[in-house]
């Protein structure tokens, strides 16, 4: 039998993944087995797919992914700390044909831009907001964000988060799902290939309701680690999250087609 | 001619807006200005040409949606009074830094602080001293009458986009609550969303077939590359201070005195004017229309000529007479006058302003 050399396998028919053309080939600024790659990508992916690669408009954040302009390949803004939800509504209001979506950090869209969050969502701005809530200010340093666990070491509460002393971490995923201009609401993580596909599934449905002129605001969290922040390796960090993070923030749909999910 | 209306400056503003074909007005009520999104509210543009009216839940939002409007090509504008201006100086300082066009429009109010809901001019330092972080400036356009507040917003619409730049309108209380006569200009067309995507090829507005991304930020980490964009910015800083000064002057010809003054104060001076040469006081007046980029080549050949003396008229402590300081350099006297907090200056008071401090100072 001849030897099966490497050309002979890279052919039209073999190929079971592509990096989506929607990713630039720049490298990543993240830390390895951070979840902000992943959620990169999959974003992009549902854009290529659903065909919107020349009719979307996207918001990053300041935070980790201040560069997420750098890596998605599609025209895109980079807002000013907390302020993305009030420029997508510009954008979308604008141009009410083009496909509008934000990506922010927590301490962007649950700290600072609380206010921006809570009032396009409010308004139903008919926008994809994606929330990548990592517990932590990463870019920074490691400072404490809103939605930090009671008990959590960072830069600004080194001896652990006390709620006496900072407050309670702000689940502002459940609190929009509250408000009547939001249709779909939703919470998911990236850390292994079927909650990355879930995740995946969950853009894609949020991404379709705004193509397909569905009134409201689609929002998706994506609960990731923060390795570096949280001072774990990669592995260890992903099973915190799964044992710490996931009770308190638990994954799957909050709110459906403009109605509230039972709680589980 | 056009058609006449009486009209508050506020109101005008609002209507000339819509007629300069704006595609977007975002902005949260402040008094005095109150009236700019009211009156948008009620006229419904949006069934007239199109444009998008916005309620914002703060000024902070308010100038963001001008930003991602801005920066998809569309033609955007905000208004406010100075609390809300101060709100807006991060997000102004991101428009320019990001080279985005649209207007803002500011009816000065009393400060610092809350301070009052009467006339002021003490924002004159934070409208062209740079009110946000970073080397910028903004083009600024001081109307004086309520004719003003309508002509100067597709001037000012025309530098935006001309120089991809956030531009002021700075008027006060006192323009934007009173009614005069204006003659409203004929509407002008709104671009058509092919026609942006045409025109601004750096717009955000979905990335071409087969063409590169369009990115819009003010970031740039590599600190050698940012000075490069600075120099830029100051490049087409100095091309606007070549270009764009306006100003006018009125019985100047043989003044051996100026009156200096903007907006309300100059309303007030060109009586002043009157009084003093009834008196025998030869002055004149040198209305400053844009505070920046400022009329110092006009108060260089003033002092040239051998001009006795300028007095700076403002409602304030004394900010613009700083530039008129610069200009003179030492060469002849220079003073100060204004009632501050939202006090008004009678033209008398000017006259013994002239008077005392310049003519017998």
């Amino acid at each position: 039998m001849a030897e099966l050399s490497v050309k002979d396998i890279i052919k039209p028919e073999n190929l079971v993944y592509e990096k989506t053309k929607l990713m630039t080939d720049k490298t990543l600024s993240y830390c390895p087995g951070c979840g902000h790659g992943t959620a990169h990508r999959l974003t992009m992916e549902v854009i290529e797919e659903l065909g919107k690669e020349n009719d979307t408009i996207g918001v990053a954040p300041v935070g980790c992914s201040v560069l997420a302009y750098e890596f998605m390949n599609v025209d895109m803004q980079e807002a000013a700390h907390g302020r993305a939800p009030a420029l997508a509504t510009a954008i979308k209001r604008l141009w009410p044909g083009k496909v509008v979506f934000t990506y922010q950090g927590d301490g962007d869209l649950a700290a600072i831009g609380t206010a921006e969050t809570i009032h396009a969502c409010n308004r139903g701005e008919n926008i994809v907001m994606i929330f990548v809530n990592n517990g932590i200010y990463g870019m920074t340093g490691g400072q404490m964000a809103p939605t930090t666990m009671i008990g959590m070491k960072t830069s600004t509460s080194p001896y652990g988060r006390d709620a006496a002393l900072n407050g309670h971490p702000l689940k502002i995923t459940e609190l929009i799902a509250q408000l009547p201009g939001t249709t779909y609401v939703t919470r998911q993580a990236v850390h292994t290939p079927a909650a990355a596909r879930k995740a995946k599934r969950a853009l894609k449905k949020a991404f379709e309701q705004q193509i397909n002129g569905v009134p409201g605001t689609t929002f998706i969290e994506i609960v990731s680690n923060c390795n570096s922040g949280w001072k774990m390796t990669p592995n260890d960090a992903n099973n915190w999250m799964e044992e710490n993070m996931f009770p308190f923030y638990p994954l799957g749909d909050i709110k459906v087609d403009g109605k509230l999910i039972e709680s589980k | 001619m056009g058609e006449l209306k009486l009209m508050k400056g506020n109101e005008a503003l609002a209507e000339a807006a819509i007629r300069a074909g704006a595609d977007g007005y975002f902005g949260y009520p402040i008094t005095p200005q109150s009236e700019v999104i009211e009156y948008l509210m009620a006229e419904k543009p949006y069934e007239r040409t199109g444009m998008v009216v916005l309620q914002a839940e703060s000024e902070v939002a308010s100038i963001n949606m001008l930003y991602g409007g801005g920066g998809t090509g569309k033609k955007v504008m905000t208004s406010s009074s100075s609390p809300g201006i101060s709100l807006m100086q991060e997000g102004i300082s991101y428009l320019a830094g990001a080279e985005i066009p649209c207007v803002v429009a500011n009816v000065v109010r009393g400060g610092p602080g809350l301070g009052d809901i009467q006339p002021a001019q003490s924002d004159y330092f934070q409208s062209v001293k740079g009110g946000g972080h970073g080397d910028y400036r903004l083009p600024t356009l001081a109307p004086s009458s309520v004719q003003e507040m309508s002509d100067f917003v597709p001037i000012a619409f025309d530098l935006a986009f001309k120089y991809r730049t956030p531009v002021l309108i700075v008027s006060d209380g006192l323009i934007g609550q009173m009614m005069e006569k204006v003659e409203l200009f004929d509407q002008m067309p709104r671009l058509t969303d092919e026609e942006v995507f045409e025109k601004y090829p750096w717009a955000t507005n979905g990335k071409p077939k087969g063409g590169e991304r369009r990115i819009i930020t003010s970031l740039d980490l590599d600190p050698h590359k940012l000075e490069k964009h600075n120099h830029k910015l100051q490049a087409k800083y100095k091309e606007i201070t070549d270009n764009e000064v306006r100003y006018e002057l009125i019985d100047a010809d043989d003044a051996e005195y100026l009156f200096v003054a903007y907006g309300s104060s100059a309303r007030i001076a060109q009586k002043s004017l009157k009084l003093a040469r009834e008196k025998g006081i030869k002055v004149g007046l040198l209305r400053i229309i844009t505070l920046w980029p400022f009329a110092s080549e006009i108060i260089n050949e003033f002092t040239e000529k051998g001009i006795k003396g300028f007095l700076s008229v403002e409602m304030s402590a004394g900010q613009m007479v700083e530039d008129i300081k610069l200009a003179v350099n030492g060469r002849t006297k220079v003073e100060h006058f204004g009632r501050l907090g939202g006090v008004i200056h009678s033209p008398e008071e000017v006259v013994e302003a002239l008077e005392q401090k310049i003519i017998g100072g």
